[in-house]
């Protein structure tokens, strides 16, 4: 195998391994938190931003430094969004529980 | 060891925290702290692919950053809680907008050096990115009210469906094999954001849940496809998580309707063997006023509400907590009935309830409180029509089969809804002409209001 085709099928066992993880993980989430859970995965999803920042950052074009900066803003505008909206959400979850009002 | 080994081990480490804190997920006790994890995984796995050697371009990564912490910071503290539905279909858009261009960028850098492995993912990743890019723009759009919530269906749709998939998979495979077919590449990439559009124009507004979740899978493997293509790890491991968590709620949803998967994405319900509103109302139909039901309300032990997207689209939630602590202090017991498909997208009523303060102990499953009907005095639907029609038993109803709320199973139903007109599906809810339902024609906020004064009064 060429190096490429086993880093491919060693991404093949990453993603099947992971996926399976997921399953069983997202499956605990009581469907109370499913609206939570979803701007999560969406913050977690957002973990392309690390694609853009690679991109962007070792490009060799003006085009390709333009579009990897809007692929960087638009990552991270879910990164911070995703993870702040949720928080948001989980505290009013949390607060009877702290003893709040 | 090498800063390419070392950045690596930073990936493990924030794969781990994202795994870890979808776990703490499993409970609202635990999931802020998880989500905490996840979030400075996310940092570490930002920070450390910054270490590679080959990034020089800080200026643009900086201005990228900037932009994006703004603008997600902007939305994640305007948007009210009724509108999670549609800030949560704009974000699969980025998502999948970052995924897209960042398939496309690479492929102007490297395009024709590629191997065939490589390009085959990113080729993919570029025609998922796009599709999910104009599906969500779509879905938000219908969400927010600015394009016409009902299902777009003419002649033919599934034909043109098909022949622009069938077209975009030819194009993507002759960009594998011709590297250097530069118009066949962009082409696919414009059938593919049209085909969004037609993936998701059919779909009405209250199958958005299924779409919603659907859209959450696509950007996740779009992900997942662009860690292929770039050989890293942590994006094919996040991606995955999150496919498979937009999968898993797609198939909780469309259970919870009693359709296939595949009848949501591309039939509709057949509305055909449904009696008339005549048959079914005929004159049988009670309405009632804030004053009758603040006195049924008085008497009653066991009071259960039934919320539904009218109680998101009126803002109802604070009233609805200001009766909850009302009747709680009259020695009633208040629980809250929710059915999957309630609202707009998985858990719409409880972030709703949660944000009027309501404990989430008195949030219950459909599976829970349906068989404790019978002991309910009163059970009040807020906004809810489909999910509580009754007609769900019969096996030829356009909705035979849907999991319902029993709520006519309760001694007294208190329909609170604006006006007799039939919820999605499009049929006459025989609830309303039962013997024990009483209607209640009012908007939701206003008319809970309204029974709270009343019932101070008593």
């Amino acid at each position: 195998m060429t190096p490429i085709e086993t880093q491919t099928v060693y991404g093949m066992y990453v993603f099947l391994l992971a996926a399976i993880i997921g399953y069983y993980v997202i499956h605990k989430v009581p469907p109370l938190l499913h609206t939570p859970l979803m701007a999560a995965t969406n913050a977690i999803s957002a973990i392309c931003v690390v694609g853009a920042l690679m991109v962007t950052g070792a490009s060799e074009s003006p085009a390709t430094t333009i579009i990897g900066t809007i692929a960087i803003a638009s990552a991270v505008t879910n990164v911070v969004g995703g993870f702040l909206i949720t928080d948001r959400m989980l505290k009013m979850f949390n607060n009877r529980k702290k003893g709040g009002k | 060891m090498s800063t390419a080994a070392f950045i690596q081990l930073i990936y493990l480490g924030s794969a781990s925290l994202f795994i870890f804190g979808l776990k703490c997920m499993s409970s609202p006790r635990s999931a802020r702290l998880g989500m905490l994890l996840a979030a400075g995984g996310m940092a570490a796995a930002m920070a450390g692919t910054v270490l590679d050697p080959r990034i020089t371009n800080f200026g643009w990564i900086a201005v990228g950053v900037l932009a994006g912490t703004a603008l997600g910071a902007y939305i994640a503290i305007v948007t009210p809680m009724t509108h999670m539905p549609q800030r949560t279909a704009l974000s699969h858009a980025f998502g999948a907008l970052a995924a897209a261009l960042v398939g496309v960028a690479h492929h102007i850098d490297h395009g024709p050096t590629m191997s065939v492995i490589t390009r085959s993912a990113l080729t993919f990743e570029v025609l998922l990115g796009c599709l999910t890019v104009t599906g969500s723009l779509l879905a938000f759009g219908k969400l927010q009210g600015w394009i016409k919530g009902s299902p777009l269906v003419y002649q033919g749709q599934n034909v043109i469906t098909f022949a622009l998939l069938g077209v975009m998979t030819v194009l993507m495979l002759y960009c594998i094999v011709e590297p250097n077919a530069q118009w066949a590449f962009y082409l696919m990439a414009l059938l593919a954001l049209a085909f969004g559009i037609t993936l998701v124009a059919p779909i009405g507004a209250a199958d958005m849940p299924v779409v919603i979740a659907l859209l959450n899978s696509y950007a996740g493997l779009a992900a997942s496809a662009t860690g292929f293509a770039l050989e890293n790890n942590i994006l094919i491991i996040a991606g995955a998580l999150d496919g498979a968590s937009g999968l898993i709620l797609a198939f909780l949803m469309s259970k919870a309707m009693n359709r296939p998967l595949m009848n949501v994405i591309f039939g509709r319900i057949e509305v055909g063997t449904a009696a008339s509103d005549e048959e079914v109302y005929g004159g049988k139909v009670r309405s009632t006023t804030g004053e009758e039901l603040a006195l049924l309300l008085a008497d009653a032990q066991r009071v259960v509400v039934v919320p539904g997207y009218g109680m998101a689209v009126s803002q109802a939630q604070h009233a609805v907590r200001d009766l909850f602590l009302l009747l709680e202090k009259r020695g009633a017991t208040v629980e809250f009935a929710i059915h999957p498909v309630a609202g707009r997208m998985p858990g719409h009523m409880n972030v709703l309830l949660a944000e009027a303060d309501i404990p989430y102990e008195r949030m219950i499953e459909m599976d829970a409180i349906n068989p404790t009907f019978e002991t309910v005095d009163v059970a009040i639907v807020i906004g809810a029509n489909d999910v509580v029609n009754p007609d769900a038993r019969s096996a030829d109803s356009p909705i035979a089969g849907m999991p319902i709320l029993d709520v006519d199973k309760a001694r007294m139903v208190v329909v609170v809804k604006r006006s007799m007109s039939p919820g999605f599906a499009g049929i006459p809810n025989p609830l309303f002409a039962n013997e024990n339902s009483l209607m209640y024609f009012a908007d939701a906020q206003a008319g809970i209001l309204e029974v709270v004064r009343e019932l101070k009064a008593i």
